[in-house]
């Protein structure tokens, strides 16, 4: 009898463990959206559901992705790994959507440090922080940057990699590097140090683009979230962190 | 796609000098340490010795973190780094090496601590009443008996020198054939999706371990039967 009890009590806790699980999603978010997404899910909590935000560099999380992550939507920082996942079948078709599009800033701590191309040609700093280009879509269009300045080559000795923006952020945070190309999403409700926003016309637009994945396909809460995000309160929010909203330019 | 590429190389290369020069820095610093810490009977003896052990324990963010801020323009790392012109530690070799010595510490001092402890008394005492001096004693009695001890330490400290991963990725930059180590580099071919590159490191680092397990084993197994 107690036996029984037991095995009553816990298929109980199961059931509202699992009914807890149902208005719950995972979301993988690329890290320069780290503010916005907390402000975000914040205020998503009062549709019932919950989203569940794991930060970092978007290629990272889409390798994580292609090997079965537990995640139902990703926020990337670029519009070609959820179209890749779309393609590999482990997006819903027709969900992909551009959320933010998002803006390049050099940025230093001191007071007149950065004041514009100039700060680049001059290069009279020790290292220049960056986030992994090959990862992470802010460190490609900080190096496309480069490119077009046509300093690339003339900086390359001096650039530090952080593994996410986060990262590159830091970087310039702690002193150890005097500037770091970092998303202006970053610098929101800060105004110390010096920045300069990268003109448009120097690289490729960020265009981040979010995604339901398959495995969020039946998810109630993923759609509630997805569906969150293309609403006035969530655009509101993105748009006071600096980005450009899909549509308007 | 040729799998032993210029960038696999200088990181195979950077990861092998890294390890070497902290173990040299390791055994340098770590034989003083270790025998004062096996003869010492001061009771802040064990303080220190679990000071020198806390690597073992905390999460090598914390290190990081640490020596991110120590390192910098605003730490001592900033102020050593200014005498040669630079601003910070972090991003350099030399600050991996520092990173690298605090965090493999334990493991070199502790196999030496034992083997000096382990020797006892009675080697030196019977060299005191051969009127050797102590320093003539150390280097030609307690070394030469603490041998294995000397062995396990430089070949843990290497070994864990080249395993080390998130104190390098917080505080080295990814700077190719400077702070772009062995364990980075995989870190960063599996986030890149280019999984043949990070097979190819993934596999020697795999036989790696097996031959410094292998010969830890072995160095032990010998250091019994010399003993019995």
């Amino acid at each position: 009898m107690k036996l029984f009890r037991t095995i009553a009590v816990a298929a109980g806790l199961l059931l509202a463990f699992a009914e807890a699980q149902a208005a719950q999603t995972n979301v993988a978010v690329a890290a320069n959206f780290t503010d916005a997404a907390r402000e975000i899910a914040a205020l998503f909590k009062k549709t019932g559901h919950e989203a569940v935000l794991s930060f970092g560099a978007s290629g990272q999380f889409y390798t994580q992705i292609t090997q079965g992550a537990p995640f139902q939507v990703f926020l990337s920082a670029d519009e070609s790994r959820p179209k890749k996942l779309v393609e590999e079948g482990l997006a819903v078709a027709g969900s992909r959507f551009t959320y933010a599009i998002g803006k390049l800033v050099l940025w230093s701590q001191s007071p007149g440090i950065v004041t514009g191309e100039e700060t680049l040609k001059a290069a009279s700093f020790a290292k220049l922080s960056i986030c992994n280009p090959a990862a992470a879509p802010y460190g490609l269009a900080a190096v496309e940057t480069m490119k077009s300045l046509k300093l690339y080559d003339a900086l390359k000795p001096k650039l530090v990699e952080g593994a996410t923006i986060t990262q590159a952020y830091q970087f310039v945070e702690t002193g150890n590097a005097e500037v770091g190309f970092v998303a202006l999403s970053q610098l929101t409700g800060q105004d110390a140090g010096s920045r300069w926003v990268v003109p448009q016309a120097l690289y490729n637009p960020i265009r981040q683009d979010a995604v339901l994945l398959k495995t969020g396909a039946g998810n109630e809460a993923a759609g509630a979230f997805i569906s969150f995000l293309r609403g006035p309160e969530a655009r509101a929010i993105i748009e006071k962190y600096g980005y450009v909203l899909d549509g308007q330019s | 796609m040729e799998i032993w590429s210029t960038e696999i190389r200088q990181s195979v290369l950077l990861t092998i000098e890294l390890a070497a020069i902290s173990t040299v820095i390791l055994l340098v610093l770590a034989t003083p340490l270790a025998w004062w810490l096996a003869r010492a009977k001061s009771w802040w003896t064990e303080i220190v010795a679990s000071m020198v052990a806390l690597p073992l324990v905390l999460p090598p963010t914390v290190l990081g973190f640490y020596l991110l801020v120590l390192l910098g323009p605003d730490g001592p790392g900033g102020w050593i780094a200014s005498l040669w012109g630079d601003r910070t530690l972090a991003f350099s070799f030399e600050g991996l090496v520092i990173g690298s010595v605090v965090y493999s510490m334990p493991f070199v001092v502790q196999p030496i601590r034992n083997a000096f402890a382990a020797m006892g008394e009675r080697p030196l005492e019977v060299a005191a009443t051969l009127r050797t001096s102590p320093l003539r004693t150390f280097w030609t009695v307690a070394v030469p008996l603490a041998r294995p001890g000397f062995l396990t330490g430089a070949v843990l400290g290497f070994a864990h020198t080249v395993g080390e991963f998130g104190l390098v990725l917080m505080i080295g930059g990814n700077i190719p054939g400077r702070t772009k180590v062995l364990s980075v580099a995989i870190f960063d071919y599996v986030e890149t999706s280019r999984w043949r590159e990070a097979s190819v490191l993934a596999g020697l680092m795999v036989i790696f371990a097996f031959v410094v397990i292998l010969t830890m084993t072995l160095i032990d197994k010998r250091a019994a039967r010399a003993t019995a």
